[in-house]
């Protein structure tokens, strides 16, 4: 396993979430993804976020990286809090200060995989800052296959196309989906790592939601949610802790249901 | 099967009805046509039972159509004498004579193109079968020289009143009158004179007028008495006739009267119907791109249904039932336009003085067979290959994530298409020159057109590779990343871009075709004119038709004119057709400078004719050679006496003497003259124009405007075709959206990627605009090279028919190209809209 740093107090948030709600439909069929929810993410770690389905995990990240609107409460990236910005600023936001990796990869189809990397930059008009773009490429070791389609490459492969793309803008904060949801053991160990080593030698903060207590013991923190709240919290995680944690809160929403 | 056939018509509503648009336009003009031409058969042979009588006695062969007026006619003495047979109650002369225009209070004469404008006799003879015929409905009858009665339809266009004097324009010898208005004449049970104004004089009037004071008509209404049919009473007439006259029943007269009204406007209910098949080739088009990206949408979906136990043919028959459906409502929504473009039609008309406002539509059945039979067939038939190809679906692809269609390799097809185009080559070939003799050369041309434009849209794919990586590069270039993925996206199913493109390319391939067509036209027209415009002036009727021969010696009395040269017109039957004879004082054959090819003006003697070069050289004619026709009086044989080169003073293939033509039965009315100026005379055009002040319906054109006079039909013609074709274009433009929206939602998910890492809304319509560009400036690019390779190759094979200049009119070609790209840019505005509102969290979670 590798070397995770101790938590820093004096790390600034590289975005922190502050009194957080989101609900969905109206009147009876409101549904409440997100109760009041206060937490910060801090710049140079990798955080996972960790729930049972519709705890609000999702929801969370979705709102973090400006994808939706909260409904009340306020995220702020860098100072700037996304409740009132406009679709063009959320763009520029999305565009300059996030970089995303999906569950499913999500790459354009017609473009190689380098092409994928560098859309992002090609996007925002800029040139990719050669030194960085070597270092990316050969940390993301796909060797001699930069000039395939998506479609000629493996999962695996894929998704660390995707990661590169996520970091090659140099992003203030990199979001990750359940980035090895799509993936067998062996792949998923290396785009864990590949995000990992993204932390450990760039400083790259990343928020990663899975279900996966082993992928979550890739990361610094784990943040748990439970019905829209956040209920736990755990620094240096490990395999064992978090299954301990998840069977506690399984147990918890049990009898919730037992009690209702 | 059925129920998901129809569940999922039901959710692709919106794309379903704009390929269905084709259809509707299609069939509507189908319809429209049929409905149309239905209506005018009926009101025409209904229209014409109030213009005859029971029994019509007229000079035999006294019937050109067309032809115009015969100078032959019917002696009065004949009237009494009919009148007293047995079986007749009464008889009655007739004058009818054409070109005998009203002129407005606003001094602009009435009618004039195709319904006639009559100067005649007043009657009260009833017509045939005892229904009314025209009666007086305000103030009375003429009852001397200076009266007149107008219908009613003409008093009220005219503005005039009883009682006022009423400016006409005649052919005749007196050119104009000013008689007065003492009557006006309506039919009172109905009827119309399609359109024709009359003029009636009382009868000595009109014979001092129109024939010349001789006591004869033009023909007789014999009125049958009480129980006797037309039938007998033509037999009783036919007895006493003398030579040289026929009887004729009312009902047959109205008929073929009816006939030929409609054979001369013929060519526009085939016009439409071509149209009608342009709209359903390119609606095809559309349907078959259509069905073909929503089954390969669906084609896990299909899978599924077979993994589920559907048999191949339950799913090729759901996606064919759901083609049949459709079929059958676009037929249905095409009937009800084509009703409204029935109804437009007759306003049109209306406008043209042919008013039928009267009358109601008539809706044969075979009007509705057509219009379901044309929808159906075109839909299933476009949809077919689509729906035959889901049957190759294999189950096992219902678990698979990444599903492609299976198709036909883009290079069979493209040997299938570089077959067909050869074999439409050929066809053309065969069509346009007459290496063999197959017939109807028209149909060879048109299927060879047809097959060689489904030849290219078969090969387009491979075609349209170098031409769709050219524009990825440029775009990359100029519009950076979001140029380089329109770019892409245009690539990834070249299949597609190409079907889409080629409905545009099709409207585009005939609109350039016809534009070298008119523009070659022109240039024919202005080259003659410049090689063979002799004078000064050229006088002409604004009508194209006869004036009065006192306009010549008019403008010979004018200062400054040297000399006037005269010619004639008329047609006559030839060889089961139409053809225009000229006629011209042999002496004035060098005034008219016109180049005889063979013969000499002196040869143009009694009985003789000269022919147009082309004209011999196409029914195969030569010096001594004799010519059959049938003109006002009967059949003539002339013998050929020379052929001439084309001349623009000279529209007519034969050409005969004044002598020649008169023996023939035409009016000495004059068509067209050429004025020479004195020389250093001044202010002509002035001074030729006061003395044709009273005579609106001529004018004098130097040869600059006799230019611009003959070149306006065409231009006329060009934009009509233009204006139908634009309907091509709007289906072509309907596909370019359908297939952009449908791209659209078939990238939903990379939609909301793109959206997700930072593209804005702005960048993303600029994608999918500049897709619609690479899509639109395709179909342009290959339509404009067929166009100039169809229009070249028609305009070489009718080079010997005196269109010999070949012109491809480039500003208009680069107006297409323009125009194509204007065409994408509005084409993507809803399908960019739709991509730019997508929700971005929406998009991503697509399945």
């Amino acid at each position: 396993m590798t070397e995770r740093r101790p938590h820093d107090s004096s790390r600034e948030p590289a975005a922190r979430v502050v009194g957080l709600s989101k609900t969905y439909g109206t009147g009876e069929a409101v549904v409440r993804a997100l109760d009041d929810v206060t937490v910060d993410l801090y710049a140079g770690e990798f955080t996972a976020v960790m729930g049972p389905s519709g705890s609000g995990k999702s929801t969370l990240m979705h709102v973090c990286a400006a994808l939706d609107q909260p409904t009340s409460g306020e995220v702020l990236i860098g100072g700037a809090s996304i409740g009132s910005m406009s679709d063009k600023q959320l763009t520029l936001l999305r565009r300059q200060e996030i970089g995303f990796v999906f569950q499913s990869f999500n790459l354009v189809p017609t473009l190689s995989a380098e092409e994928n990397i560098t859309l992002p930059l090609a996007i925002a008009g800029k040139k990719p800052d050669a030194e960085w773009f070597e270092q990316v490429i050969s940390t993301v070791g796909l060797g001699g296959r930069l000039k395939h389609k998506p479609n000629e490459l493996s999962g695996g492969q894929q998704q660390r196309v995707a990661v590169a793309r996520a970091l090659v803008s140099r992003p203030r904060i990199v979001f990750a989906d359940e980035p090895t949801g799509n993936l067998d053991s062996r792949a998923g160990a290396e785009v864990l790592q590949l995000l990992r080593d993204s932390v450990d030698t760039h400083g790259q903060t990343v928020v990663m939601v899975t279900h996966d207590p082993v992928a979550a013991a890739y990361t610094d923190r784990v943040v748990f949610l439970a019905d829209g709240r956040v209920v736990d919290e755990v620094r240096e995680p490990d395999r064992e802790g978090v299954l301990e944690i998840m069977a506690r809160m399984s147990e918890a929403a049990d009898a919730g249901d037992a009690a209702s | 099967m059925i129920r998901a056939a129809l569940k999922s018509l039901l959710a692709r509503k919106v794309r379903l009805v704009m390929s269905t648009f084709a259809i509707v336009l299609g069939v509507s003009f189908v319809v429209g046509t049929l409905i149309f031409s239905d209506t005018l058969n009926r009101s025409f042979v209904s229209l014409f039972a109030y213009t005859v009588g029971d029994v019509v006695v007229q000079p035999e062969g006294g019937d050109v159509p067309g032809g115009g007026d015969s100078t032959a006619t019917v002696p009065a003495e004949l009237v009494g004498r009919l009148a007293t047979l047995p079986g007749a109650a009464r008889a009655d002369g007739q004058i009818g004579i054409q070109g005998v225009y009203v002129v407005d209070t606003d001094g602009d004469p009435i009618g004039g193109f195709g319904p006639p404008s009559i100067g005649g006799n007043w009657s009260d003879a009833p017509a045939g079968n005892g229904l009314r015929s025209l009666a007086i409905t305000e103030g009375r009858e003429p009852q001397g020289p200076g009266e007149v009665v107008l219908d009613a339809e003409t008093a009220d266009t005219s503005g005039w009143s009883v009682g006022e004097v009423v400016p006409m324009i005649t052919g005749e010898e007196t050119a104009n009158l000013e008689p007065t208005l003492v009557g006006i004449a309506d039919f009172p049970d109905g009827g119309s004179l399609n359109g024709a104004t009359l003029a009636a004089f009382e009868t000595g009037a009109a014979q001092e007028l129109f024939l010349d004071g001789d006591d004869a008509f033009s023909d007789v209404w014999v009125t049958a008495a009480d129980g006797v049919t037309q039938a007998e009473l033509r037999d009783q007439v036919a007895e006493v006739l003398p030579d040289g006259f026929e009887a004729v029943t009312g009902d047959s007269e109205a008929d073929a009267a009816a006939d030929d009204l409609l054979e001369a406007i013929s060519f526009l209910t085939i016009f439409l119907l071509i149209f009608a098949g342009i709209s359903l080739v390119v609606g095809s088009f559309l349907i078959v791109n259509t069905f073909s990206i929503l089954v390969a949408q669906r084609s896990r979906e299909l899978a599924l249904l077979r993994a589920l136990g559907a048999s191949r043919r339950q799913v090729t028959r759901s996606v064919q039932l759901e083609s049949f459906i459709l079929g059958v409502l676009g037929s249905t929504v095409g009937l009800g336009l084509g009703v409204l473009l029935a109804i437009g039609l007759r306003a049109i008309f209306a406008t043209i003085g042919l008013d039928l406002s009267g009358q109601a539509l008539v809706y044969s059945p075979r009007t509705f067979i057509a219009a379901y039979a044309v929808g159906i067939v075109v839909t299933m038939a476009a949809a077919y290959l689509p729906a035959r190809r889901t049957a190759r679906i294999a189950p096992v692809q219902a678990m698979r994530d990444d599903i492609a269609l299976p198709e036909e390799s883009v290079r069979k097809r493209f040997r299938n298409g570089l077959g067909l185009a050869m074999l439409g080559a050929l066809a053309l070939l065969v069509g346009l020159t007459d290496l063999v003799d197959l017939g109807n050369g028209a149909w060879y041309t048109g299927l060879g057109v047809l097959a060689i434009l489904l030849g290219v849209t078969a090969m387009a794919p491979v075609l349209a590779r170098p031409y769709l990586e050219l524009t990825r590069a440029l775009f990359a270039r100029w519009f950076g990343s979001i140029g380089n993925l329109a770019g892409q996206n245009s690539l990834r199913n070249p299949r597609r871009t190409a079907a889409t493109a080629s409905a545009l390319m099709i409207g585009l391939t005939l609109a350039c075709t016809m534009a070298i067509v008119g523009a070659s036209a022109k240039a024919t027209v202005d080259k003659q004119i410049e090689d063979t415009f002799v004078g000064d002036f050229v006088v002409s009727s604004i009508f194209q038709g006869a004036f009065s021969s006192s306009i010549a010696n008019r403008l010979e009395g004018v200062d400054g004119v040297e000399d006037v040269v005269s010619q004639r017109f008329g047609f006559a039957e030839y060889d089961g057709g139409f053809a225009g004879i000229g006629a011209t004082d042999p002496d004035d054959l060098d005034r008219l400078d016109l180049t005889l090819a063979t013969g000499a003006p002196a040869d143009l003697t009694l009985d003789t004719v000269l022919l147009g070069t082309s004209f011999a050289r196409s029914n195969d004619l030569t010096i001594g050679d004799t010519v059959e026709l049938e003109v006002n009086t009967g059949t003539v044989e002339w013998t050929v006496a020379g052929t001439f080169e084309a001349s623009s003073l000279v529209s007519s293939g034969l050409l005969t003497s004044l002598e020649t033509f008169e023996k023939a039965g035409y009016p000495a009315q004059d068509y067209l003259l050429v004025v020479y100026d004195e020389p250093g005379a001044t202010g002509m055009q002035d001074k030729i124009d006061q003395a044709l002040a009273d005579q609106p319906i001529v004018t004098a054109k130097d040869q600059a405007a006799y230019a611009a006079e003959q070149r306006e039909p065409i231009d006329q013609f060009v934009l009509i075709i233009f204006a139908l074709l634009g309907l091509a274009l709007l289906i072509a433009v309907l596909g370019i959206v359908n297939t952009l929206a449908l791209s659209v939602i078939e990238r939903t998910r990379e939609v909301g990627l793109l959206r997700a890492i930072g593209v804005s809304r702005g960048q993303l319509r600029a994608m999918i605009t500049l897709e619609s560009v690479v899509i639109s400036s395709l179909g342009a690019i290959l339509g404009v090279l067929l166009g100039i390779g169809f229009g070249l190759a028609l305009m070489t094979a009718v080079r010997d028919e005196g269109l010999d200049v070949i012109r491809v009119p480039f500003d208009q070609v680069a107006v297409f190209l323009l125009l194509s790209v204007v065409i994408g840019m509005l084409a993507a505005i809803l399908p960019a809209r739709r991509a730019a509102r997508l929700d971005v969290l929406d998009a991503i979670s697509t399945e």
